[in-house]
């Protein structure tokens, strides 16, 4: 994929939550946007997710500009898959019936075909066997695995992911991260937001560093990590990579 | 101990004591006179399990609809779901009979007391299940809908498939203690002289003096139909029981 953002901003009242941010990627699989909390990494991810609308300025996505009206950007989540820090599962039904929904509610296909569609995904990812289960009866590295393969599963054109493992344990947190490099391994693009460091550089082919409600650095993982030229940037890496 | 057992010990126990305190009533029961009237007993409780069944399905619906009006942007439905509500919880059930027969049916041509009696008992108990479905929509997280847009639903799928089956769950022991209290207002209906199970009681009474013979078997038939109400309420609780 290849992302342009021009000048966006977004206010929420009087508060100013992204600034006339701009971004231009090359072609990517993977984008990693990191920084400090508040900083607007999540309300940048909101909008490249068709889930609110900018107060100003346009995103691009392989030349096709993102229209603010509500109706378009239906059509536009459609085809795009989203993943929440708290998984944000239907509680009320099973594994297999969140899958199942979009499938058979948004993508038009009859029960059947949406049952055959998600079992091979389910066996990959050791999850079958749980697939009857309730999202209570699920632990959270479970639940969270499920809600990314409730996106995958309509096949999107690609994936935004919302600090998938905020909410989870290390070992959790391990066990979803794995899920996310054998996506990206089998060619899914995505746009994650994490405050897994090490998993932010092995997994991300570009790195934007927002943080003030713009991109304070952006650029292939090692250069933003190694030299960031920005002080407030190179502050941060000092003191989460510590 | 099983619960059902336990249930079936205290409803023994109550029942006793009740007949105890029976037999201590001066002067001897006669029911004889009851028993010739049985037939009222029956069409009484059966015109109140009709009115109730329709006012009940009605009042669901009412108290659905209201709910959202109350919850909308617009400031005319919501002022019109505000209004409503607040004006019928606060009048008795009575005065909006009366006003509802002699007035406003009257007014509109309405001539039928049983809809009328059914109507004004659905308007009143809908009222009550609209703040209470309006109490569960809103108890479903913010993150709920979030999720639902972004898998592509449309607004109504998303009300349909993943609000409105939580909410219900989640309001389901009031609305059935509200439905409780529907059967037992339905009660108030003999006023408009809608010959239901309270008027047919009340004339075996008149007709027999003998007053507690006539109200036990009254309440005999309310229990018989609010009892079953609460067990298929509790028995659908279990069966949508979604936390661990």
């Amino acid at each position: 994929m290849r992302l342009t953002i021009k000048n966006l901003t977004q206010t929420f009242g009087t508060t100013r939550v992204l600034n006339k941010l701009s971004l231009e990627t090359s072609s990517v699989h993977a984008l990693v946007l990191v920084g400090p909390s508040g900083g607007g990494k999540s309300t940048l991810l909101r909008i490249l997710a068709g889930l609110d609308t900018p107060t100003s300025g346009t995103v691009t996505f392989d030349g096709t500009v993102l229209q603010p009206d509500e109706a378009s950007l239906r059509i536009y989540r459609r085809t795009v898959g989203t993943v929440f820090q708290s998984y944000n599962l239907f509680p009320h039904l099973s594994a297999r019936e969140n899958l199942i929904l979009p499938l058979v509610h948004v993508h038009g296909l009859n029960r059947d075909e949406a049952i055959s569609r998600i079992e091979e995904p389910l066996r990959r990812f050791h999850l079958y066997e749980h697939a009857s289960k309730r999202p209570a009866e699920l632990s959270g590295g479970q639940n969270q695995r499920i809600a990314i393969l409730r996106a995958m599963v309509v096949k999107p054109k690609r994936l935004f992911l919302d600090e998938p493992t905020s909410a989870l344990d290390p070992e959790m947190t391990a066990e979803v991260l794995d899920m996310i490099e054998s996506l990206k391994e089998s060619g899914t693009d995505f746009v994650l937001v994490t405050h897994a460091m090490n998993f932010a550089r092995r997994v991300a082919d570009e790195i934007a560093f927002i943080g003030d409600g713009t991109a304070l650095a952006h650029g292939p993982a090692d250069i933003v990590f190694e030299n960031p030229e920005n002080p407030r940037v190179a502050t941060f890496f000092e003191q989460v990579l510590r | 101990m099983s619960r059902s057992f336990a249930h079936l010990i205290v409803a023994v126990a109550v029942t006793s004591l009740l007949v105890l305190a029976c037999f201590q009533v001066p002067g001897d029961w006669n029911w004889s006179g009851v028993w010739e009237y049985r037939q009222k007993f029956i069409f009484g409780w059966l015109v109140t399990l009709g009115l109730s069944l329709a006012a009940l399905v009605l009042s669901v619906a009412i108290g659905l609809v209201v709910a959202l009006f109350l919850g909308a942007r617009n400031p005319l439905l919501e002022a019109t779901g505000r209004i409503y509500v607040e004006i019928i919880r606060g009048t008795p059930l009575l005065v909006q009979l009366l006003l509802g027969f002699y007035v406003i049916a009257n007014a509109v041509g309405l001539e039928n007391r049983f809809v009328v009696g059914t109507l004004v008992l659905a308007a009143f108990s809908g009222a009550y299940m609209a703040e209470i479905f309006r109490g569960g929509l809103n108890a479903i997280p913010k993150t709920q809908r979030d999720s639902a847009r972004a898998i592509g639903l449309t607004q109504w799928q998303s009300f349909r498939l993943v609000i409105l089956p939580q909410a219900v769950r989640l309001v389901l022991p009031a609305i059935a203690g509200q439905l409780v209290s529907l059967i037992k207002d339905s009660s108030l209906l003999s006023v408009i002289a809608i010959s239901e199970l309270t008027l047919n009681a009340r004339e075996v009474n008149s007709f027999t003096y003998s007053t507690l013979e006539s109200y036990v078997p009254l309440a005999i038939g309310y229990l018989m139909l609010t009892l079953p109400l609460s067990a298929t309420s509790r028995w659908l609780e279990a069966s949508f029981r979604y936390e661990r």
